[in-house]
């Protein structure tokens, strides 16, 4: 289907041009009204007062939110740096010619992709110390990110091979490359190129999901956040304040994925893969620009 | 092993609440995306902006961040809900936006004959939505809602963040007590296998019942 208006159907005629006015008018004063609702509600509990925010931007407070949002970015560079092997890994493995590799590498991916994130995290927490194994917590949230991130994007890499063309895995067999050869040469190479929006999804999910080393006490920006909250006394304030700093990170990282997806498939006219069973992002991610995904 | 068939009531506890968190905030997110994804395709700019200010803000802010602020922020704002409300409310404005989001994505799949026919014979936009666009939208985006279903039964276990005692908060809870982590969340494992599974399922026979073929 073509590229259409953001509005569904024909253009609409001058009748329908001025009633589309009116209610813009009608909605833009409700909503409006809205936000002023929300604003009283803020102003009546004295959440608006100067003090309570004033803490907030104390450079103290300041340098030890950022110092939080810093521990994020810690987290989740170590974590997707483990993902990504443990992902190619498992890809290949439930790719692989012998059955017993194959059946152990979707055992891995099947079940860690369909257990909670946090109950992994939690049971990680708990389970490692009785085991004798005392680690700092940062290292508990990253194994814990790292094994379902890895079967996550195990089912992305693999999607990315399998999306490619039958022959291109049959001409480099028949060229005489060995099946490594193949898959290190030719396949992974093209694969890695068309997984690169579903990836870059996933990664965002990644850094959202480093919010739950907040449960092992790990201190970053959240856990910071309610640590700032309460020695402020604002912990209202100071919630929003992280929640701002979220969503400026995440926004600017999707906005980057999505240029990226463009470009890509302008260059090489491939569209972003679909993964079986894929997580919220990936399905959300494929409909930015208003096109099916499927 | 003992361990699991011990507590098997409290599991059971456990498994009800996620149960009851899963599909009541399932149901009020699938109205706040059918709600978001007609705001999205509408033809009034400024419900235009603001559904795609909702998805914006709601996907880019971490779940777990929404669901602290909801339960230590809302109170100071004299709304004091239970721990199991807030979890539920703050889970269906969270997977509302995706829902929303893939249901636009079924809108676009809609011919577009089918908008200029039910705006010919005289249907005004939100008869249109109701009666025409949306029942064919979600129709074809069934196995995304059948995942987004799957990631809500997931996703419910962070409402032990908020003290919400479902099967996350019964394994910690018998962990700690027992100090024997494995059996306690191999229980809670295989308490969300027992629903995430049949959900697989249910969403691929669902899928296969109401598909529209073009």
């Amino acid at each position: 289907m073509s590229a259409r208006a953001p509005v569904i159907g024909d253009p609409l005629g001058p009748r329908g041009r001025r009633r589309a006015l009116v209610a813009s008018v009608l909605s833009a004063l409700v909503l409006a009204g809205l936000i002023a609702l929300v604003v009283a509600r803020f102003a009546d509990r004295g959440q608006l007062d100067r003090d309570r925010w004033d803490v907030l931007l104390d450079p103290d407070v300041l340098r030890f939110l950022l110092g939080g949002l810093g521990h994020t970015l810690e987290l989740f560079a170590v974590a997707a740096a483990m993902a990504l092997p443990i992902a190619v890994l498992a890809a290949l493995g439930r790719l692989a010619l012998s059955r017993p590799v194959r059946w152990t590498a979707g055992t891995y991916v099947e079940v860690f992709r369909a257990l909670p994130l946090l109950l992994q995290i939690l049971f990680l927490y708990v389970f490692l110390p009785e085991a004798g194994i005392h680690i700092d917590p940062l290292w508990v949230a990253a194994i814990g990110l790292a094994l379902y991130n890895g079967a996550v994007m195990g089912e992305i890499v693999r999607a990315g091979v399998l999306s490619l063309e039958r022959g291109q895995s049959e001409a480099a067999r028949a060229i005489g490359l060995s099946y490594w050869e193949s898959m290190r040469l030719v396949l992974l190479p093209q694969a890695a190129r068309r997984m690169i929006p579903a990836g870059i999804s996933q990664m965002i999910t990644l850094l959202k999901d480093t919010s739950l080393a907040y449960v092992v006490a790990f201190e970053e920006l959240l856990r910071r956040g309610r640590i700032a909250g309460e020695y402020a006394r604002s912990p209202l304030q100071a919630l929003l304040l992280v929640a701002a700093m979220y969503i400026a990170v995440n926004f600017t990282l999707s906005r980057i994925a999505r240029r990226l997806e463009v470009r890509q498939r302008r260059r090489y006219g491939a569209g972003p893969i679909a993964v079986a069973g894929a997580p919220e992002d990936l399905s959300a991610l494929g409909t930015v620009d208003g096109r099916s995904d499927s | 092993m003992d361990l699991i068939l011990d507590n098997l009531d409290l599991f059971g506890e456990g498994l009800w609440t996620t149960v009851q968190l899963t599909v009541l905030a399932y149901l009020l997110a699938f109205a706040i995306g059918l709600a978001i994804a007609t705001l999205r395709v509408s033809p009034v700019g400024p419900l235009r902006a603001a559904g795609v200010t909702y998805v914006e803000l709601v996907r880019n802010t971490p779940l777990l961040v929404l669901l602290i602020l909801a339960f230590f922020g809302l109170p100071k704002l004299g709304l004091v809900w239970s721990p199991f409300t807030t979890a539920v409310i703050i889970l269906s404005v969270y997977t509302g936006a995706f829902i929303g989001e893939t249901i636009r994505a079924g809108v676009n799949t809609v011919a577009a004959g089918q908008v200029d026919a039910a705006r010919a014979i005289g249907l005004t936009f939100t008869q249109t939505m109701s009666l025409v666009v949306l029942p064919q939208a979600v129709r074809s985006v069934v196995p995304p809602l059948g995942n987004l279903f799957i990631a809500l039964t997931k996703n419910t276990s962070l409402a032990y963040a908020i003290s919400v005692v479902e099967l996350t908060g019964t394994a910690e809870r018998l962990a700690t007590d027992t100090a024997r982590a494995l059996p306690a969340f191999g229980g809670a494992c295989v308490a969300y296998l027992i629903l995430t599974l049949p959900a697989g399922l249910f969403f691929g026979r669902l899928e296969r019942k109401v598909l529209v073929r073009r």
